[in-house]
């Protein structure tokens, strides 16, 4: 089990290294016997492999059917609706609203996607190697990603209060007179919601980015170092092509979890999206209009039908700049 | 490289990276001292400072008392505990199938996952709602946990750790006459342990920290799960930082311990299969 040959980023999220115990070798060769197909046996895929798609199939395939159904119908929560053709579509598009929620998620995307994909590389480069400090870091590192958003959220509601721990030291260094309304602005809740975002996923993709490290031949350094080359050129050259496909996995992960972010800014807005809801994001709007007594599931499922087609656009041309750049 | 000399570049190297210990790290070191700020001190002191003068666990206590915190922590046990048998065996079963045996709707069936992984929650998450209230099952510990039950990831991890034993066991135990499920039990199950377990892990975190989906199907407050009772908290305290303090803590506490102790599966999860959720 420790000797885990790392495969990450090499195609797609399916790709797991290959492991073989070495106590396999003893076993004898011998000719198996030609199995006996007895009922049990012809079944025993379709019972092993029942409940998971049982499953998956309620929850994901109908879920996603009854999405695209609902959206054309004026349905709610009491109500089953009728179809109503694109009505759901053309409201949606003369919602203020949801042009506030689309801009603040692609906002949320072009903003957060560049320091995921080059801090954690940095980072990865910065806490190589077997030494026991480096493995310290690399832990602590790595702690805020088994926390929940939620519970990150309250701890920076308190540092970026307007009272809170930031702006105190910024006071006390007299950079700023009046304190900086992290929480109370439109545009800083936002900024502040990308910041909490970074600081949670730092660890996550630096761990991704040390298992394609790792599989760099360390001779290529050793020849660079030979050559002449320092750190920095040896990052250009070796250290980036070597990571590529996990940079564009990266990039493809983050800039998704990006445009569906929720916790963050519902937690430091305590719910309310901010002043005058001007930080709803997209999985905000589905779940104002989705839930709750009044919910408007039929115009809720058009949005989360836009949500579906913009993610599934961003994955297409991930796949089309990938296969672009194998060639 | 096996000398220790002290070059421009480690400087800059160890400069950073306690620059971003103290980043990642720091904050748990303030809301710890804030937790234990007793009402002698001025939690809004300009400079800010960290040793608390009148120290008091009043602030726990009071945590414990405005709100059922060991209640919501047994609610999000047991949505953890149905959320990591459903991944562990089910995601195992179906690995196995996939992995192992040839019949015929396989590949089908693989690019179904496959397909299934790509889809945001967000995006089907009212139509989930809706199932859940068809089965009247809304407002229930096993709503929670039910969509999350199998993941399509944890059913690719598995299957791939499945495709790597070597077909030599199998036949061996084939030639000792063994049928499908004795292979199954017997042969495979003890060689795929390890990504058992970070299967597992990965689903606890899961469970632990969803947000979104219980606060959409849980509405009745006595099966709030951790995340919802601590929004609710914060909501409550919003004028208290020492309480909100308090409450991160206590809700930090049990998922620390639990890291700490399957450090290692974290990150050979992670080396497997990249994702988590």
């Amino acid at each position: 089990m420790n000797d885990t040959d790392i495969s990450v980023g090499s195609r797609s999220e399916a790709s797991v290294s290959g492991r073989v115990e070495p106590s396999m070798k003893k076993l004898e060769e011998g000719k198996p016997r030609k199995p006996k197909r007895s009922i049990g046996t012809i079944l025993a895929p379709y019972l092993f492999s029942f409940p998971a798609f049982a499953i998956v199939f309620v929850f994901v395939v109908i879920a996603a059917l009854n999405t695209f159904r609902l959206a054309f119908t004026d349905s709610t929560l009491l109500i089953p609706g009728k179809f109503v053709g694109f009505q759901n579509f053309v409201e949606v598009f003369h919602d203020e609203y949801f042009w506030t929620a689309m801009l603040n998620s692609t906002l949320y995307v072009v903003c957060v996607v560049p320091f995921m994909v080059i801090l954690p590389l940095i980072l990865a480069n910065l806490v190589r190697g077997n030494s026991k400090i480096m493995g310290f870091f690399r832990t602590a590192f790595y702690t805020p990603v088994v926390m929940s958003a939620v519970v990150v959220g309250m701890i920076w509601t308190n540092l970026l209060d307007s009272k809170g721990l930031i702006n105190s030291i910024l006071e006390t260094t007299r950079i700023i007179k009046h304190p900086i309304p992290f929480l109370t602005d439109r545009w800083l809740i936002l900024f502040s919601a990308m910041f909490v975002t970074i600081w949670l996923g730092l660890g996550y993709y630096m761990v991704i980015y040390l298992t394609a490290l790792a599989n760099i031949d360390d001779a290529l350094y050793e020849a660079a170092s030979l050559d002449g080359a320092g750190p920095v050129r040896q990052f250009v050259s070796i250290t980036m092509p070597g990571v590529r496909s996990t940079m564009v996995l990266i990039m493809m992960l983050s800039t998704i979890a990006a445009f569906r972010v929720f916790n963050e800014i519902y937690v430091l807005t305590n719910g309310t999206a901010g002043p005058g809801g001007e930080d709803i994001t997209m999985s905000m709007l589905i779940q104002q209009q989705g839930t709750g007594i009044q919910a408007r599931t039929g115009y809720a499922s058009a949005i989360s039908l836009i949500v579906l087609a913009v993610v599934g656009t961003m994955l297409i041309v991930q796949q089309i700049v990938q296969k672009r750049g194998e060639d | 490289m096996g000398h220790k000399k002290i070059t421009l570049g480690k400087v800059v190297q160890y400069v950073v990276l306690v620059f971003m210990f103290v980043l990642l790290v720091g904050p748990f070191v303030w809301e710890l001292s804030l937790s234990f700020k007793g009402p002698g001190d001025n939690v809004y002191a300009v400079p800010p400072y960290v040793i608390p003068r009148t120290p008091t666990i009043e602030n726990y206590k009071q945590v414990f008392r405005q709100v059922p915190v060991f209640h919501y922590m047994i609610n999000t046990i047991i949505v953890a505990i149905i959320a990591i048998a459903g991944n562990v065996i089910f995601s195992t079963m179906a690995g196995y199938a996939l992995g192992r045996l040839k019949w015929r709707g396989r590949n089908a069936m693989l690019a179904l996952f496959m397909g299934t992984m790509v889809i945001p929650v967000e995006g089907v998450m009212i139509s989930q709602f809706l199932i859940i209230r068809s089965i009247h099952l809304q407002n229930t510990l096993l709503a929670v946990a039910l969509p999350g039950m199998v993941g399509a990831i944890n059913i690719l991890l598995m299957t791939n750790a499945f495709k790597a034993i070597p077909n030599e066991l199998e036949e061996a135990a084939q030639v000792d006459g063994a049928n499908v499920w004795q292979q199954f039990f017997h042969v495979c199950l003890p060689q795929v342990k390890g990504t058992m377990t970070v299967v597992g892990i990965f689903a606890f975190v899961g469970a632990w920290n969803d947000f979104l989906w219980p606060l959409i199907v849980i509405s009745d407050e006595k099966n709030y799960t951790l995340t919802l009772g601590m929004n609710r908290l914060k909501g409550m305290f919003v004028s208290d930082p020492r309480l909100i303090a308090a409450g991160a803590l206590v809700s930090l506490i049990p998922i620390l311990i639990f890291f700490a102790c399957f450090q290692k599966y974290f990150f050979q999860g992670l080396e497997q299969g990249g994702i988590k959720e």
